[in-house]
């Protein structure tokens, strides 16, 4: 086992406490979009931990539309606290991956991602006529009580936002240390040599399970925060296929080098995508589906590269004059 | 179940079928060839309908010969197809062969994005009706039941164009490179074949069967923005029901999703969408390959 306390998990955490800080004094339009890209980037964890493996879904919005609508479940049954509220949308988004699992752990390329397409719009299907849950309408969530305490107005949304915070630090800790894991590292090797991994005793379709399970509950914690950021769930903006390809744009957007990036990438994507539908209404979509053509282009490891790259040169820098000395 | 009741389902499912059909025929044949699983597909679709539609209003506004709109149908799929095909292929797609299949799938979802916008900065957000050519070929009645004349003629279009295609691919020299090409790319293009243009003209058809769906199915909808969006899911349904990649396949997919929807439309309205995506998953649990493969080369 290497080292917990790494970079990453100390990157992580000024990470939380800075925006805990910040949270005091930012616009509330602000603390909507840190919100929304919180929700986003779990997603997209998720995503990068399967990507590990060359395994891509396009229909992650399944666990997120659980994880949404569970929210609304459980609000409809009086259960009303956001505690309550993240480990029933996460479990049940986590045993819903864990059932199709058993199923998804046999596929590979296309058709892995393609199931998962059609286990979304099968979910999508059965929300837009339900009727109890406001079919294509959807379905309005109330405000939450935090552990007992329910504040109103702009401290309502300081506190969600602590909570979500929190949450996705924990999300984002435990899944860098799942990648840091033998577990974690033998799926990378389940990527390049499946027949290999099995050889040496592991079974590559159990890694496979766990990590869709674990890309399940991340996915569902999403659901549910951004369940209470938007207050509101409906089928075409929490599970319909379009939702499931924004996951996937901020995996790439981010690149896979890193959990911390996700987060950046969520935000960056978050901010394209206000502004673009603020500045640009007629051509928001353009605008988004061109930085993203451009970072498949030219920035093929996503934004983190950048960071690396520059460290790259740093180093290379540094030894060439280390050479000349 | 009378008997009424059964000849509903039937034609409504095989007019449903054959819309089906002529959409999903140009993403397999795209797959077929390239292997690329285009998303931009759905873009093909909405462009070809706002041309029909736009067109066919000018049209019936100048008060020209009626049968007009037939032919401003074919020729505007005709160069959309021409249009899309060349900027999508070579201006996108060329740089992406050599990248990984799950890039280049997004890759099309972003020129998705892009194009949803271009229709709307082109069209406007108000919604087209172009129904003069389905007025025009009236009603008929088959069994005390009515059914519009535009409709039926939609499934002989779909037959026709499967028997084009099927013709073209098996019985042209053309088609044998395509077949040797998607047998072995390396191997095709040592023989002489030039891949290059292979791999445009097919895009440039399946382009234009995409924008000929929509284009024909123009007179019976309404033409708004974001009708691309759910025809490309279901395209990507029909497709790996019937076999990624193959024309016989994707005729089988579309009569079994389109029976299949008119039959819950008519009896379970509930589970109208349900059903398409859970035939779906249930073909990807039993055969994911779909019922339909093309025969894999057999690589020594």
């Amino acid at each position: 086992m290497k080292r917990l306390f790494d970079n990453t998990f100390w990157g992580l955490t000024a990470g939380l406490i800075a925006l805990l800080a910040l949270n005091f004094v930012i616009e509330d339009w602000m603390r909507n979009i840190g919100l929304q890209s919180l929700a986003r980037g779990s997603v997209a964890i998720g995503l990068l931990i399967l990507w590990r493996t060359g395994l891509v879904s396009f229909g992650h919005a399944l666990f997120f539309g659980t994880g949404a609508y569970t929210v609304a479940v459980m609000q409809l049954m009086g259960l009303n606290d956001i505690v309550l509220l993240a480990a029933a949308g996460t479990l049940s988004a986590g045993l819903l991956a864990y059932l199709l699992g058993f199923l998804l752990r046999k596929y590979r390329a296309i058709f892995f991602a393609l199931l998962n397409l059609a286990f979304s719009m099968i979910l999508y299907g059965v929300l837009a006529k339900l009727e109890s849950l406001g079919s294509t309408d959807g379905i309005g969530i109330h405000y939450t009580g935090f552990l007992g305490y329910h504040p109103e107005e702009e401290a309502y949304q300081i506190t969600l936002f602590v909570f979500a915070l929190i949450f996705a630090w924990l999300a984002a800790v435990g899944a860098h240390w799942y990648l840091k894991s033998t577990l974690g590292m033998m799926t990378m090797a389940v990527r390049e040599n499946e027949i290999r991994v099995e050889y040496l005793g592991y079974s590559a379709e159990r890694a496979i399970h766990f990590k869709y399970v674990i890309s399940g509950l991340l996915a569902g914690l999403g659901g549910v925060i951004m369940a209470l950021t938007i207050g509101h769930v409906d089928p075409d903006s929490m599970v319909y296929w379009p939702v499931s390809g924004d996951f996937v744009f901020i995996t790439i957007l981010s690149g896979t080098g890193n959990v911390g990036a996700t987060f950046i990438g969520a935000l960056v994507y978050e901010l394209l995508r206000t502004y673009a539908f603020e500045y640009a209404p007629d051509i928001w979509q353009l605008i988004l589906g061109g930085s993203l053509l451009l970072i498949i282009m030219f920035l093929p490891d996503g934004l983190w590269s950048i960071g690396a790259e520059w460290r790259k040169r740093r180093a290379g820098r540094s030894a060439s004059r280390q050479a000349a000395e | 179940m009378d008997f009424q009741l059964l000849l509903v389902i039937l034609v409504d499912g095989l007019v449903y079928s054959s819309y089906l059909f002529l959409v999903a025929v140009g993403l397999t044949v795209i797959f077929g060839v390239q292997k690329v699983l285009n998303v931009t597909h759905g873009s093909f679709f909405t462009f070809g309908a706002y041309a029909a539609a736009y067109f066919i209003g000018i049209w019936y506004e100048a008060e020209l010969p009626d049968f007009g709109g037939f032919a401003i149908i074919f020729l505007s799929a005709a160069v959309l197809g021409v249009v899309l095909g060349v900027i999508i292929e070579r201006g996108l797609l060329k740089f992406l062969y050599d990248r990984d299949e799950h890039i280049v799938v997004l890759a099309t979802f972003a020129a998705f994005l892009v194009l949803e916008d271009v229709v709307i900065l082109i069209w406007g957000t108000s919604p087209y009706l172009a129904f003069q050519p389905m007025a025009l070929l009236g009603i008929s009645e088959i069994g005390g039941l009515v059914f519009d004349n535009y409709n039926l003629s939609m499934i002989a279009v779909s037959f026709i164009i499967a028997f084009i295609l099927w013709y073209g691919l098996n019985r042209t020299r053309y088609g044998k490179k395509l077949l040797a090409v998607i047998f072995d790319r390396e191997m095709s293009e040592e023989m002489g074949i030039n891949v290059t243009s292979v791999f445009l003209t097919t895009f440039i058809i399946g382009t234009f069967l995409g924008a000929l769906g929509g284009a024909y199915l123009a007179p019976t909808i309404s033409v708004q923005p974001g009708i691309g969006v759910e025809v490309v899911v279901l395209a990507f349904a029909v497709v790996v029901i019937g076999g990624m990649g193959s024309i016989p396949g994707a005729l089988i997919g579309s009569i079994i999703v389109g029976v299949s929807r008119a039959a819950a439309v008519h009896l379970f309205p509930a589970v109208e969408l349900f059903v398409i995506y859970a035939i779906m998953a249930l073909v990807l649990c039993i055969r994911p390959e779909g019922l339909f493969t093309p025969i894999k080369a057999r690589r020594i």
